[in-house]
C-alpha cells in the first residue's frame, strides 16, 4: 500500500513540477518584447532597461526558469515590478487573509454539502432529493458576483445587519471579525455547497444502486446500518474526490469574492497583479494557488486509497 | 413475440434509442428552452430595438431609477440600461459560443485521436491535459491574460483551450468505450478503413452524451468570460459586456440601485436556462434511480 | 405434508411508462413442503426471478407485487409491515444471487458479511455464528477454512466466491433457500463441483430450496418437483421423473426438444468428409503463437495461443472446443486478422492469408468472415438493420440503392426474418433476431468461411437451437464452411464435421466428431464429456464418483512454456515427463491426433473403466 501512495506522492512532485513550466511559460508568451509589453505606454527607454535588467533578460530562457525555480523553492518570490518590493513582504499577510477566509468557508461548507448531499441521495425522488436537486441547479447555474449582489442586496442594503465591504484593518472582537467576514463566506460557501451537495448525492445514488446494496436488502439488514457500513465505506473514495475537485471551485470563488468585498486577500492581489501586468508577482501567486491545490488533491487521492481494500491489500 | 433483453448485458451509457425521439422535454426542460429562446431572439434582435445607443449618456442622473423612459434605469454615469443590456446579449452569447465550439472542435478530435491511435500519442496528449487540469482553470486563464492581454480573440482562445481539457477526457473516454464493441471490431474485420470508422461508427453513438457536455461547457464559458469581464480582465469598458455592467455598477449596490444586479440576473437567467435543459437531457438518458429501497 | 411455501395467484408487475403497468407474472401459484427442492425453468423473460423474489416478498425497482398471496408457514409475507419483513428476510428465508461479483461489498471482510444475517437476526452471537461459517466453509469443500473470513472478495477466486454466497445464505439456518441461477456463469468443470457441493449442503441442512434456472438437464441434477414458466404463466409442474420423461404441455416438450442430447456424432457427414478432403482446405491455421502485448523473438508478452494447428476443409465445419481461457476466441480473431500472428502461418485456399488486416486485399476479407458472441454489441444501435446488413454488399460487391435493397430482403429471408425488420433499429429486436442479421450480416459478403464464435451460448435454449438449425440449413444450401467455436460440448457434436480441443492455448486432440467422442481420447476430452450433465436424475451422484479418480478441481488455467498444459489436472500423469516435455501426437485413426505422453492403449485402458 505504501508503495502506491509514495507512486501517488512521485506524481504529484512531477505535476507541480510541470506547472511551473506553464505558469513560467506566462513570460513567454508576452507577444514582442518582454519589457515593452509589461510597460505599455509608459514604455521610455530607462524603464524598459530597467525592466530587462531586472527580469535578466539578456539570459536565455531556460536559465531564467532555472533560476526562478531554485530561487522558489529557497522561499525566495522575487520582486514585483509595480510596487517594486519584494513579494515574500506582500504576500504573508494577505496569503493569511486568503486562507482564513478559504478554510472557514471549507469549515461550513463540507459538513454541509456532505449533510445536504446524503439526504437527498437517502430517498431519491423525494421531496428532500428534489429540493436539494433544483436549488442547487440554480446556485451553480449562476455567476458568483450575482450571488454576492444578491447577498449584499439583501443583508447590507435592506436588512442592514451586515457590512457590505470588509474592514479588516481594526477589529475590537472576533465578533466583530465574524460580522465582516460573513458575506463573503457566506457567498463562496452557497457556490461551493450547491457543487459540492449535487457531486455527493449523485456519488452516494451511485454506491446505492449497486447490486450489493440489494443484496443485503435481501439479507435483512436494516435501512440504518445498509447507509453506515455497506455504503459509506465504498462511498468514501467518490466522494473524497468530490470534495478535491471542489476545491477548483473554492479557488475561482475567491477570486470573485475577494473583488466584490474588497478583501485583503492572495487573490485580489493577483488580479491588480494580472491588470498591471506585473508577471513575477502574477507567478508567484499562481504557482501559491496551484501548489496549494495539487496539495489538496493528493491528500484527498490518499484519502481515495486508505479507504479502498482493493487498494489496501491487494491479492 | 420479443423476448426480454438479457439479464446479463450491462448498460452502456451510449444505449440510447435509434428509433424512439431523441428526447422529449419535462416541463423543467421546456422552462429552460423557453429562456434561451428568449435570449437568442434578443441577440439577434436586441440592438435594433434597443431605444438608446449603449454608449450614450442619455441621462444626467447616475443611477436613475426605473422609468417610462428608462425601463431599467440607468447606470452609474447614466447610460440606459436596458439598451446596454441588449447588446450585451449578442456579445455574451458570441464570445461563450465561439469558445464552445472551439473547446468542441479541439477537445474531441484530440480525445478521438488519442483514444483511437493508443500507444505513445494517447501517453503524450493525456500527459498534457493532465497537467492542465491539475491546476485551477481560471489560475491559467489569468496567468495567459496577464500575459496577452484580454482582447476579444484572447479570451475565446483561452476560455476554448480550458474547456477543451474536460471534453477531451470525455471525449477519449467515449471513444475507448466504443472502439471495443464489437460492432467496430467488426467493421475492422470487414476491412473498413478508419475515416468510415470514425464518422459512421463511432461518432453517431458519441453525439447523444456530448450535446449535454456543448450544453455544460458553453454555461462554464459564459461564467468564465462574465467573471473576467467582472474582474476587470475581461472585454474592456465601454463595451457593452453583462460581465462589464456589473462591475461598473457594483458600487450603487451600497445606495440601493439594482443596476448591478439587472446584468448579473441576465447571466443568471441565461446561464440557469441552459443547465435545465441539460439536466432534463441528461435525467431522460440516465439510469432509472430507485423510486424506493424497501 | 404441511406446506412450507404456498403461492397463490401471483401477479407482478412493471412499470412501462409513468402511470402504465404491464404484468410480468401473470398468476402462479405453487407450493413447497419443507426440505423440497422446487426448480423454476423457463426462458429469459419468462419472469422466474420475479417470483423467485417475491418469496422474500421483495420486487426490484419499477416492479410491484400488484395481487396474490404467498403464505410461508401459514403467514402472508405480503401482508406484513416493513419490520417483520425486514426481519423474515435472511433469516427464515435467504437469497443465493446469480453473480459472486455483485453480491458481496467490496468494502468488507467475507466473514462479516457472511455471518451478518445471523448475527443482525440474533441467530447466535457473533462467534458461534463465525463458528458456524467456518464449518460451512469446510463442508463446500474451500481451502483456508479458518482464515477465509477475513479476507476481502477480490482477493478471491470467482469459482469460491459462489461457494461463499452458499455459505452466506446458510449461515443463519434458513428454512427456504432462492438459488437464482447460481451455476449459469461457470464452466462446465467448475460447475459440477459446484452443482454438487450445493447439493449436499441443501440435503445436510434440510432447506427446502427454490432452484432457478434455465438449464434443465442442471436442474434434472438437484430438483424433487420442477416448474415451467413462460411469459410470466405457468405451463406445467410436476415430479422431477414426471416433467423429464413425460412433458405433459407443449412448451415444456419443445424445451426438451431444445436440449441436445448428450455428445454423439450426428452431425457429421463422412462421404461428404472425404469429398471434401480432396480438395484444398478452405483455412489452414500452421503452427500459430498468438497473443498480447509486445512480441520479442515470435512471443508475446501474454501468449493465449502456442503452436497451434488447424484445418477447416471445404464445404465442412470445424468445432472448437474449450472453456473460457483456452483461446479459442484468440483463434477466431487471428484468422479473421484481427489480431496478428506473433507467430506462424495462415492460408486461405492453399495461398497465404497475410495476418493484418491492413495487408489483406478486400477480396481476402470478403471471403473470410466472423460472427460475434454478443449480438447486442455486435451491431450498431445507431444503424437500422437494412444498412447493417447492406453495408457488405456495398463495400466488397459495390450494390447500391433498389438492387442493393433486393438482395437484403433476400438475405432477411434467408435467415427467416420478415422483410420489414430492415427499417428497423438493433433494439427493437430480440436476442435471437439480432443474432439473426449477424449471420446474414455475414452471409451478405458470400464468403468461404464463417467463424462463429461462440454465437448462441448468449442465447435461450430454445432460442439457440433454432440459431443451430438455421446454419445447419445455410450450410446445405450455401456450401459454406464454418468453424463452430463453443464451450458446448453437445451443440457442436451435433453439428461439426470435426472436432478441435483447445486447453490452456494448446492443441490437445483433434479429428473426426464421432471418433473424439469415442475412445481413446485426451483426457482433458474426457473430463469435458463427463461434464455435460445428462437429462437424467442421479447423473450427479455417478459423475461424482468417477471423477474423484478424473481429478477435476477447478483452477484458473494456465498456459504453460513447455509440457502438457493438463499436466496440473490429469490424472494420469506422469511427473518430470508431462510437465517438461511437450507431448507429441499419437494417432489412433488416420486424421485423429492426440497430444499425450501416454501410449495409446494406456489411454484406451484408463478411461473404459469410466
Amino acid at each position: 500500500m505504501w508503495l502506491v501512495v509514495l507512486r501517488r506522492l512521485g506524481l504529484g512532485i512531477i505535476t507541480l513540477w510541470v506547472v511551473s513550466l506553464l505558469v513560467f511559460a506566462g513570460t513567454e508568451i508576452l507577444p514582442g518584447d518582454v519589457a515593452e509589453a509589461i510597460l505599455g505606454q509608459s514604455a521610455t527607454p530607462e524603464a524598459v532597461q530597467a525592466i530587462r535588467d531586472q527580469l535578466h533578460l539578456d539570459r536565455p530562457a531556460v536559465v531564467r526558469y532555472a533560476d526562478w525555480l531554485t530561487n522558489l523553492l529557497r522561499g525566495d518570490l522575487g520582486v514585483s515590478l509595480a510596487a517594486n518590493m519584494e513579494i515574500s513582504e506582500m504576500i504573508s499577510g494577505r496569503f493569511k487573509n486568503t486562507l482564513v477566509l478559504a478554510s472557514l468557508t471549507a469549515a461550513l461548507a463540507v459538513p454541509l454539502a456532505l449533510a445536504m448531499g446524503l439526504a437527498a441521495a437517502m430517498f431519491p425522488g423525494g421531496r428532500v432529493d428534489r429540493l436539494v436537486t433544483i436549488s442547487t441547479l440554480f446556485l451553480l447555474s449562476v455567476p458568483e458576483f450575482f450571488i454576492a449582489a444578491t447577498l449584499v442586496l439583501v443583508f447590507a442594503v435592506h436588512l442592514q445587519w451586515l457590512p457590505a465591504i470588509t474592514y479588516m484593518t481594526e477589529y475590537e472582537s472576533v465578533w466583530q471579525l465574524m460580522e465582516s467576514l460573513a458575506l463573503p463566506i457566506l457567498t463562496l460557501t452557497t457556490s461551493v455547497v450547491a457543487h459540492m451537495a449535487r457531486m455527493t448525492r449523485a456519488a452516494i445514488i451511485n454506491v446505492m444502486t449497486s447490486p450489493y446494496i440489494e443484496m443485503a436488502i435481501l439479507k435483512g439488514v436494516p435501512r440504518g446500518r445498509i447507509v453506515l457500513r455497506h455504503a459509506l465505506f465504498n462511498a468514501v473514495g467518490p466522494v473524497v474526490n468530490v470534495i478535491a475537485l471542489n476545491l477548483a471551485y473554492l479557488v475561482s470563488g475567491v477570486v470573485i469574492v475577494e473583488t466584490v468585498f474588497a478583501y485583503p486577500g492572495l487573490a485580489k492581489l493577483m488580479v491588480d497583479a494580472v491588470s498591471r501586468r506585473d508577471m513575477p508577482l502574477v507567478q508567484a501567486c499562481a504557482m501559491i494557488f496551484c501548489t496549494a491545490y495539487i496539495l489538496f488533491i493528493l491528500i484527498a487521492d490518499v484519502l481515495a486509497i486508505l479507504a479502498n481494500p482493493r487498494l489496501r491489500e491487494p491479492k | 413475440m420479443s423476448e426480454a433483453s438479457n439479464d446479463a448485458t450491462q448498460e452502456i451509457s451510449l444505449n440510447s434509442a435509434g428509433a424512439r425521439p431523441l428526447f422529449q422535454l419535462s416541463l423543467m426542460g421546456k422552462v429552460g428552452a423557453g429562456i434561451l429562446l428568449f435570449w437568442i431572439i434578443v441577440a439577434l434582435v436586441g440592438p435594433y430595438v434597443a431605444p438608446f445607443h449603449p454608449a450614450d449618456f442619455a441621462s444626467d442622473d447616475s443611477f436613475g431609477p426605473v422609468s417610462a423612459k428608462y425601463l431599467l434605469g440607468t447606470d452609474y454615469i447614466g447610460r440606459d440600461i436596458l439598451s446596454r443590456l441588449l447588446h450585451g446579449a449578442r456579445l455574451t452569447m458570441a464570445l461563450s459560443f465561439t469558445a464552445t465550439v472551439l473547446a468542441f472542435v479541439v477537445g474531441i478530435s484530440l480525445g478521438f485521436t488519442a483514444a483511437l491511435a493508443g500507444g505513445w500519442v494517447d501517453m503524450v496528449i493525456s500527459r498534457i491535459y493532465d497537467a492542465f487540469l491539475s491546476m485551477p482553470t481560471i489560475m491559467l486563464g489569468l496567468v495567459v491574460i496577464a500575459a496577452l492581454g484580454s482582447s476579444i480573440p484572447v479570451l475565446i482562445i483561452t476560455a476554448g483551450l480550458i474547456y477543451s481539457c474536460g471534453l477531451y477526457r470525455i471525449a477519449r473516454a467515449l471513444a475507448i468505450e466504443i472502439k471495443v464493441m464489437d460492432f467496430v471490431e467488426a467493421a475492422r474485420a470487414r476491412g473498413e478503413r478508419l475515416p468510415w470508422i470514425i464518422s459512421r461508427e463511432i461518432l453517431p453513438n458519441a453525439v447523444i452524451p456530448l450535446v449535454s457536455e456543448f450544453g455544460l461547457r458553453l454555461v462554464f464559458s459564459i461564467l468564465f468570460i462574465s467573471g473576467l469581464s467582472f474582474l476587470g480582465l475581461g472585454v474592456q469598458p465601454p463595451t457593452a459586456d453583462w460581465g462589464v455592467m456589473v462591475r461598473e455598477n457594483l458600487g450603487g449596490l451600497v445606495y440601493g440601485s439594482s443596476a448591478a444586479f439587472v446584468p448579473a440576473a441576465a447571466i443568471a437567467s441565461l446561464t440557469i436556462g441552459i443547465n435545465l435543459i441539460v439536466d432534463d437531457f441528461s435525467a431522460q438518458r440516465g439510469q432509472e434511480i430507485a423510486e424506493e429501497m424497501i | 405434508m404441511e406446506s412450507l411455501l404456498r403461492v397463490e395467484n401471483l401477479r407482478v408487475e412493471a412499470k412501462v411508462a409513468p402511470e402504465r403497468y404491464a404484468a410480468i407474472v401473470k398468476d402462479v401459484s405453487f407450493s413447497i413442503a419443507p426440505g423440497e427442492v422446487l426448480a423454476l425453468i423457463g426462458e429469459s423473460g419468462s419472469g422466474k426471478t420475479t417470483v423467485a423474489l417475491s418469496a422474500l416478498g421483495y420486487s426490484r425497482p419499477g416492479c410491484r407485487i400488484a395481487s396474490g398471496r404467498i403464505f410461508l408457514d401459514g403467514t402472508d409475507v405480503l401482508t406484513l409491515d416493513r419490520e417483520t419483513l425486514r426481519k423474515l428476510r435472511g433469516r427464515r428465508v435467504s437469497y443465493l444471487a446469480q453473480s459472486a461479483a455483485a453480491t458481496f461489498n467490496p468494502a468488507l471482510t467475507i466473514g462479516e458479511q457472511v455471518t451478518e444475517s445471523a448475527v443482525l437476526h440474533g441467530v447466535m452471537d457473533r462467534e458461534a455464528a463465525d463458528a458456524r461459517a467456518v464449518d460451512l466453509y469446510r463442508r463446500l469443500d474451500l481451502p483456508d477454512a479458518e482464515n477465509l473470513g477475513r479476507r476481502y472478495p477480490h482477493q478471491v477466486s470467482g469459482g469460491q466466491l459462489q461457494r461463499l454466497m452458499a455459505a452466506m445464505a446458510l449461515c443463519s439456518g434458513p428454512e427456504l433457500m432462492v438459488l437464482d441461477e447460481p451455476t449459469t456463469a461457470l464452466d462446465v468443470t467448475t460447475q459440477i463441483e459446484v452443482l454438487g457441493a450445493f447439493k449436499d449442503i441443501i440435503r445436510d441442512q434440510q432447506t427446502a430450496a427454490i432452484y432457478v434456472t434455465h438449464d434443465l438437464a442442471v436442474v434434472a441434477q438437484v430438483a424433487d418437483r420442477i416448474l415451467v414458466l413462460r411469459g410470466g404463466d405457468v405451463m406445467e409442474i410436476g415430479d422431477t421423473a414426471q416433467i423429464l420423461n413425460q412433458p405433459a404441455n407443449e412448451y415444456t416438450r419443445k424445451l426438451m426438444a431444445a436440449i441436445r442430447p448428450p455428445p454423439s456424432a450426428t452431425g457429421g457427414d463422412l462421404d461428404a468428409e472425404d469429398a471434401a478432403q480432396r480438395q484444398p482446405p478452405v483455412i489452414q491455421v500452421k503452427d500459430v503463437t498468438a497473443g498480447y502485448g509486445r512480441v520479442t523473438n515470435g512471443k508475446p508478452a501474454t501468449t493465449v495461443l502456442r503452436d497451434v494447428n488447424a484445418t477447416v476443409n471445404d464445404r465442412s465445419v470445424l468445432g472448437v472446443i474449450g472453456e473460457s481461457g483456452c483461446g479459442k476466441s484468440t483463434l477466431a480473431r487471428v484468422i479473421a486478422g484481427l489480431l496478428p500472428a506473433a507467430k506462424g502461418e495462415l492460408f486461405l485456399d492453399d495461398h497465404k492469408l497475410e495476418e493484418r488486416l491492413a495487408d489483406r486485399s478486400l477480396e481476402e476479407l470478403q471471403r473470410v468472415q466472423i460472427v460475434f458472441q454478443m449480438a447486442d454489441v455486435a451491431l450498431n444501435p445507431r444503424q437500422r438493420i437494412g444498412d447493417i446488413v447492406g453495408r457488405p454488399l456495398e463495400l466488397y460487391m459495390g450494390l447500391k440503392g433498389a438492387r442493393r435493397d433486393e438482395r437484403v430482403a433476400e438475405l432477411l429471408a434467408m435467415v427467416e426474418l420478415p422483410g420489414s425488420f430492415s427499417s428497423r433499429y438493433p433494439e427493437e429486436l430480440s436476442g435471437g433476431q439480432k443474432q439473426r442479421v449477424n449471420l446474414a450480416r455475414a452471409l451478405a459478403a458470400n464468403p468461404d468461411i464463417i467463424l462463429a464464435d461462440e454465437v448462441t451460448s448468449a442465447l435461450d435454449t430454445i432460442v439457440g437451437a433454432a440459431v443451430i438449425d438455421l446454419l445447419k440449413g445455410l450450410r446445405e444450401r450455401l456450401g459454406v464452411s464454418y468453424m463452430f467455436i463453443s464451450h458446448d460440448l453437445s451443440t457442436v457434436a451435433s453439428f461439426a464435421d470435426r472436432i478441435m480441443v483447445l486447453y490452456a492455448g494448446r492443441v490437445v486432440e483433434d479429428g473426426p466428431t464421432h471418433s473424439i467422442l469415442g475412445l481413446p481420447s485426451h483426457p482433458y476430452t474426457q473430463l469435458l464429456l463427463s461434464s455435460v450433465p445428462e437429462l437424467r436424475q442421479g447423473w450427479l451422484e455417478d459423475v461424482m464418483k468417477t471423477r474423484a479418480a478424473l481429478a477435476g478441481i477447478a483452477r484458473a488455467v494456465e498456459i504453460t512454456e513447455v509440457g502438457c498444459p493438463f499436466y496440473p489436472r490429469c490424472p494420469i500423469a506422469i511427473d518430470g515427463v508431462c510437465d517438461t516435455r511437450t507431448a507429441p501426437y499419437r494417432e489412433p485413426v488416420p486424421g485423429h491426433r492426440i497430444a499425450c505422453h501416454r501410449e495409446l492403449t494406456e489411454l484406451a485402458e484408463f478411461e473404459q473403466e469410466f
